[in-house]
């Protein structure tokens, strides 16, 4: 019982790094990129083939994932995605649709088709066991390797956002980009870096959830659902948001796995609509905010 | 020209519309051994239209249209195992079962932002493909409905006509259904409930100042085309007497999206065109590269929004200045 809580618990952890970026990018720029899952399977890709090509060792991978996806995700920006900020909803979501394709079907060639098995250092093999019974709590240290780091990271992008000089033009900039602009943040090079960090992000949860995910080319489109209805029922504004809804979301997904395997994802999508009938705007708004 | 002539020339049926229709009918004749790839068009192109009515008339966006393509598809072929095998009735009962199903799930897409209404409909059609998936001793679950044996097509005073291997019945039943679709719409969206609609679709707050009901007529164009994408939902269990998984599945909602944009929403001929487009674009692309064509796919979506539709169709406008 406990241990599946916490399995969900980090499930949703990673889903909540995984899907920040985007929530940050729907938030500020009202931009709906369906694409973010190729950036978290370029990350996933570039881990594998670092470790099994040029043989680095698993924990020099995982910034090298960040680092290699955040430029990516910087250039992308600054080329493709720029021109698509005014367009309205529908093109950008057909517009990121068609990079999903090319990005699956271009690692499909260059890679191959199979699954990517990940080596894990024999450190996070160990499980910790606690408890006896019904209340037994069995720890993978992986997965609580993955809760660490990503709480660590929750806390760190919450102060970046609210003590930084940095995060107050982002929030201002999510607020009203036109008053932004005029007060002198330059509001494109905001949003460049937030777009970058937010891929980089993608690409660390990528990177990390290789193992327990799966990696094979079909990634961003199995877990575009996913990371959608994270930002769409824990609402763009804030990142208490997603966060809560990525853990509501990891338990919900590995306890009905459990308890009832056959209705299978069934559970996940009727929460879904359940919340999304009852807060359209998703579970966490701020007056204010648009 | 006065106002009201002026009003009036979109409903008129231009040459060019009647010789297309005339084309249209001519393929399965021509390309006889074709018929398979023309009855997919026509279905593709019934979808495609009914997603249309939708998104391009009544601008709701949906992502789960799927969700009445499937249920078409699974109502017509359980209905012609247990009840019995007669196509038009078999239509019947997939169109209404869409149109059920769009009046039950209108009132969750009339409310919330853009993203709300593209999770809501994914949604749908993803609890939808679950349920198919559980219920397996009535759908057949991943293996698909089998053994759906259909009768022949009775048309009242011509004769009866039995589905063939080479689908020319099939695709002369789908390209008919599609054009009595077809002139249904053309009358609906230059009626006065089409027109407020696309005045609707443009500014929401002023289509209720003027005192129309916007949640009505919402909900009444979505029951519309959910009840014809359940009727090409139930062409294609008909005519290949087959229902599957794969009804309800993602990407058959992106690809009948991916159809309405190449040819251009908000026209009724840009379901057509972009059905045949769509699909004579993937037959020739899956022919060159089996594996990959969706790379190819994407990069010409990307080109086309980055480029935008009017201009990219328009070679000669590509390097003036200024002109949009």
């Amino acid at each position: 019982m406990l241990t599946l809580l916490f399995d969900g618990i980090a499930y949703g952890m990673l889903l909540f790094v995984l899907s920040l970026g985007l929530a940050v990018t729907m938030g500020l720029m009202n931009f709906i990129n369906l694409a973010h899952g190729a950036f978290a399977m370029a990350g996933g890709y570039v881990l594998v083939v670092l470790m099994q090509q040029a043989g680095w060792p698993f924990l020099a991978c995982l910034p090298a994932a960040f680092i290699v996806t955040a430029a990516a995700g910087a250039l992308f920006e600054r080329t493709l995605y720029r021109p698509m900020y005014g367009k309205p909803h529908l093109d950008q979501v057909l517009f990121s649709i068609g990079l999903t394709f090319m990005a699956v079907a271009a690692v499909d060639y260059v890679i191959g088709s199979q699954q990517q098995n990940v080596q894990l250092p024999d450190v996070f093999r160990h499980r910790f066991e606690f408890g006896t019974g019904a209340w037994q709590l069995g720890m993978g240290a992986y997965r609580l390797f993955i809760v660490v780091v990503c709480i660590g990271l929750a806390l760190l992008l919450q102060a970046l956002l609210s003590r930084t000089r940095f995060g107050s033009r982002l929030r201002a900039a999510v607020d009203d980009p036109r008053v932004a602009a005029g007060l002198g943040i330059p509001v494109n090079r905001v949003f460049l870096v937030t777009f970058a960090v937010g891929s980089g992000l993608a690409g660390l949860g990528g990177a990390l959830g290789a193992d327990i995910l799966g990696l094979d080319p079909s990634f961003p489109l199995k877990f575009m659902v996913y990371f959608l209805i994270v930002c769409a029922v824990g609402g763009t504004s804030s990142i208490t948001g997603p966060l809560v809804a990525a853990l509501v979301l990891g338990i919900a997904d590995v306890m009905g796995k459990y308890y009832a395997p056959k209705l299978g994802a069934f559970i996940v999508y009727v929460l879904m609509i359940a919340i999304l009938l009852w807060r359209p705007q998703g579970l966490f708004t701020r007056e204010g905010g648009r | 020209m006065n106002a009201q002539q002026k009003l009036r020339a979109p409903s008129r049926w231009r040459a060019w519309e009647i010789a297309l229709w005339v084309l249209i009918w001519a393929t399965p004749v021509v390309f006889a051994q074709h018929a398979a790839l023309v009855n997919e068009i026509a279905i593709l192109a019934l979808f495609a239209l009914s997603l249309d009515l939708i998104l391009g008339y009544a601008g709701i966006v949906s992502l789960g249209h799927a969700a009445f393509f499937g249920v078409g598809a699974y109502g017509a072929s359980l209905f012609a195992k247990h009840v019995m095998p007669d196509p038009l009735v078999g239509l019947v009962v997939g169109t209404v079962l869409g149109a059920v199903l769009g009046v039950l799930t209108s009132p969750m897409i009339v409310r919330g932002t853009d993203l709300t209404r593209l999770m809501v409909t994914m949604g749908i059609a993803l609890v939808l493909l679950e349920l198919a998936n559980k219920f397996d001793n009535i759908t057949g679950g991943a293996d698909g409905l089998q053994g759906v044996v259909m009768g022949p097509v009775v048309v009242p005073f011509i004769g009866r006509f039995d589905f063939d291997l080479g689908a020319r019945v099939a695709s002369f039943y789908s390209l008919g259904v599609l054009f009595v679709a077809f002139l249904l719409l053309r009358r609906i969206v230059h009626s006065p409930l089409g027109i407020s609609l696309q005045a609707l679709r443009d500014n929401r707050l002023r289509v209720s100042a003027i005192g129309l009901s916007v949640q009505g007529r919402l909900a009444a164009v979505y029951t519309l085309g959910a009840a014809l994408a359940g009727a090409a939902g139930a062409l294609l269990a008909q005519t290949t007497g087959f229902a599957s998984l794969d009804a309800f599945e993602f990407h058959r909602s992106a690809d009948v999206m991916l159809a309405l944009v190449i040819g251009g929403a908000g026209w009724l001929w840009g379901g057509l065109i972009g059905a045949i487009a769509f699909k004579v674009m993937h037959d020739l692309l899956s022919a060159f590269t089996p594996q990959y064509w969706t790379f190819w796919i994407g990069l010409f979506l990307v080109v086309l929004m980055l480029v935008g539709r009017e201009k990219l169709f328009r070679p000669w406008t590509w390097w003036r200045r200024g002109s949009k």
